[in-house]
């Protein structure tokens, strides 16, 4: 049984030798400025802050919106037991976008502007305004978790009660900031790479965003009965699986369609530094998972689910850094992270990982009867390792 | 009327004295190292480019709809009416949307202050207020750069081309790049020499994300109605049960 124990500190050090580094490369860009802390210039003002921590973040928070509604507005029922978890990555990870833009900005003091400068013309403005508000919403769509921890129910009843508000506000309010960050860059048609530059962009952005609330879903799910021992809802995440398998057949479908449309098809066989990086998302995004999860027999396994997951995702946050990064750089400038760069996106990653187990672990985020604390006792610590591999094997 | 700039690259003779006119005005350093430096940067809004005999001049385009004002969240980019595009520090957040936006890549950023704005030709937006000329326009010697009503410097610049055959390109950049913008460009050899885009669209550039943005405030209740619809068929099974749980409740205490 020390086997746990030795990963447990391994992944420790790694996350105190992050957060070490982190405090140090915070201290590079708030004392020493945007100029020493970055590989950003004139002709490259956006870079891995936007493309990874902004981009790629309020991109994986999606599962909040996506299981809000199938659950709250759809009632189907049978996904109740995982929307807390989804609802607490979301939170956490909209919190953590507000606190990577503060280091993005080149004034991070006055990121309250918006609320009393106004240009509804901005897709930007409107963002904020989409950003600040759904925050406030998973705030209150993450309560109940909390009072029912301090068994406050007079608050909680009043917050039960005018729930579906919020939810539907949640989801009209990420429906529209999650396209709108693909709109974003509509306004680039003669920079962005054709490859990605389209009218369709917020769609794609949009139907990406709920693939990836689907996928990151199942990869909590697994991570969760992995390291916190909870049982696996297998038929739940099957579920999910046909679910995303549609979502992304109709993405692939789209994609092909406007590229077609476009008369860009052709590009797809020339050879070129923008193709490769195209050909390698569309792989990871629509190919792969979507090969795997028609194969009845991964498609019903724990282990095929996650690699599914795993690689959605991974194709999706290429889509975004593509977005942001490669196809800009038709423009001609080049642009690679600077190791301070890569630090802080690494640590806000740590961090979201940290405070979900955290979190996790002194709230009840998981339906009670069904968790196995593997700190409890030895015994149940090994029933909770046990249980993964039996559930990820039929 | 809007004011507009008009420079014809046969007649500069690549003195430079625009470059210096701009820092002096807009108090920025000026010396023989940075008038060697053929780009417009953080403290220099503009610059002659200059290949073999031929010149060109690279300044903020001062768009009719310009993107860079359109995506500022906060408005601190702003066209006037009177042609310049504004820049206002104290509203702006640094997010540098404007730069990722701006098609002719005009916006530089004070990348290593630790106050960091974002800088580039304003038009002398003071100046013109007052009924002047832009300053680089005013010490031109030869008149290469001129200032004036944009309308009629656009027709000056189409009398130029008729009237000189085979002196010019026919074509006036600025015309109708992304919807027209209040500097001009005239040359005898093609723009693209001078890394100027040749393939910009003639639309306006925020008519792209206004066709998007507009329909947002239509599509809002639409779908919070389809929402909240959902809700409630999906739910009716609920209702259903609760109000038969209270029907049988009140029967229980009437008995
Ligand atoms: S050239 Fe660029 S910076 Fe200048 S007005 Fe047009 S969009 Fe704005
Ligand atoms: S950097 Fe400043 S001026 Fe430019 S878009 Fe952002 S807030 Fe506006
Ligand atoms: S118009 Fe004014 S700010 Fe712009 S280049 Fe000329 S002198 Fe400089």
């Amino acid at each position: 049984m020390t086997v746990p124990r030795i990963r447990f500190t391994f992944w420790k050090a790694i996350f105190l030798f992050i957060m070490a580094a982190g405090v140090y490369c915070t201290f590079l860009r708030f004392f020493r400025g945007l100029g020493a802390s970055t590989n950003l210039s004139d002709q490259f003002p956006w870079g891995l802050w936007i493309g990874f921590d902004v981009m790629c973040g309020v991109m994986l928070a999606a599962g909040g919106f996506t299981l809000t509604a199938a659950v709250e507005i759809f009632n189907i029922k049978r996904f109740h037991s995982i929307v807390r978890p989804t609802i607490l990555t979301a939170f956490l990870g909209y919190l953590l976008v507000c606190a990577a833009l503060m280091y993005d900005l080149g004034l991070p003091w006055n990121i309250w502007h918006p609320l009393v400068m106004r240009n509804p013309h901005s897709v930007m403005f409107e963002v904020a305004w989409c950003v600040m508000l759904y925050t406030t919403v998973l705030a209150l769509e993450f309560s109940p978790i909390v009072l029912e921890h301090f068994q406050l129910k007079r608050a909680l009843k009043i917050v039960r009660s005018v729930m579906v508000v919020f939810v539907i506000l949640g989801v009209l309010l990420s429906t529209l900031h999650q396209s709108s960050l693909g709109t974003l860059y509509l306004i680039m048609p003669n920079k962005l790479h054709p490859f990605w530059w389209s009218p369709l962009l917020p769609v794609f952005f949009f139907v990406s965003a709920i693939a990836v609330g689907l996928a990151m879903t199942i990869f909590e799910s697994s991570m969760s009965s992995k390291y916190f021992g909870r049982e696996l809802e297998l038929p739940i995440l099957r579920d999910l699986g046909r679910v995303l398998v549609v979502v992304l057949a109709l993405y692939g479908i789209l994609r092909f369609e406007d590229l077609y449309h476009r008369g860009v098809l052709n590009l797809v066989l020339v050879s070129s530094y923008q193709q490769r990086f195209f050909l390698l998302e569309i792989f990871l995004s629509v190919a792969a998972p979507l090969g795997l999860l028609l194969i009845p027999k991964v498609r019903e396994s724990a282990q095929g689910l996650y690699l599914a997951a795993v690689l959605t995702l991974l194709g999706f946050v290429t889509n975004r850094l593509n977005v942001t990064i490669t196809g800009v750089e038709n423009a001609g400038a080049h642009y690679t992270p600077k190791w301070t760069e890569v630090v802080i996106t690494a640590m806000f990653v740590a961090l979201g990982f940290a405070i979900f187990g955290l979190v996790a672990r002194y709230l009840p985020i998981f339906p009670e009867e069904k968790v196995h604390i593997p700190a409890l006792s030895e015994p149940e610590a090994r029933f909770a390792e046990v249980v993964v591999p039996v559930h990820a094997g039929d | 009327m809007s004011k507009g700039i008009l420079y014809d690259a046969t007649q500069c003779i690549g003195c430079k004295q625009c470059e210096q006119a701009c820092a002096t005005e807009n108090g920025l350093p000026y010396d023989d190292l940075i008038a060697d430096q053929q780009i417009t940067s953080a403290h220099k809004y503009t610059a002659i480019l200059i290949k073999d005999d031929k010149f060109m001049r690279k300044l903020c385009m001062n768009c009719d709809d310009p993107a860079c004002a359109s995506v500022c969240p906060v408005g601190a980019m702003k066209k006037t009416a009177l042609g310049p595009v504004t820049y206002d520090k104290g509203r702006c957040m640094g997010c540098r949307y404007c730069m990722a936006a701006c098609p002719f890549g005009v916006p530089k950023y004070e990348w290593e202050k630790a106050v960091p704005g974002v800088r580039k030709c304003i038009m002398c937006s003071k100046r013109v207020a007052q009924g002047k000329q832009t300053a680089c326009a005013e010490i031109c010697p030869t008149g290469a750069t001129k200032f004036g009503d944009r309308e009629q410097l656009l027709e000056e610049a189409k009398k130029r081309i008729h009237d000189n055959p085979g002196k010019y390109l026919p074509h006036i950049f600025g015309e109708t790049e992304v919807g027209g913008t209040s500097v001009m460009l005239l040359s005898s050899v093609p723009f693209n020499l001078f890394g100027f885009r040749t393939d910009l669209t003639e639309r306006a550039l925020p008519m792209y994300t206004y066709q998007v943005l507009s329909r947002i405030p239509d599509f809002v209740p639409l779908f919070g109605t389809m929402l909240g619809g959902i809700y409630w068929i999906t739910h009716r099974r609920e209702d259903v049960a609760e109000a038969e749980a209270q029907e049988n409740e009140q029967k229980g205490g009437e008995r």
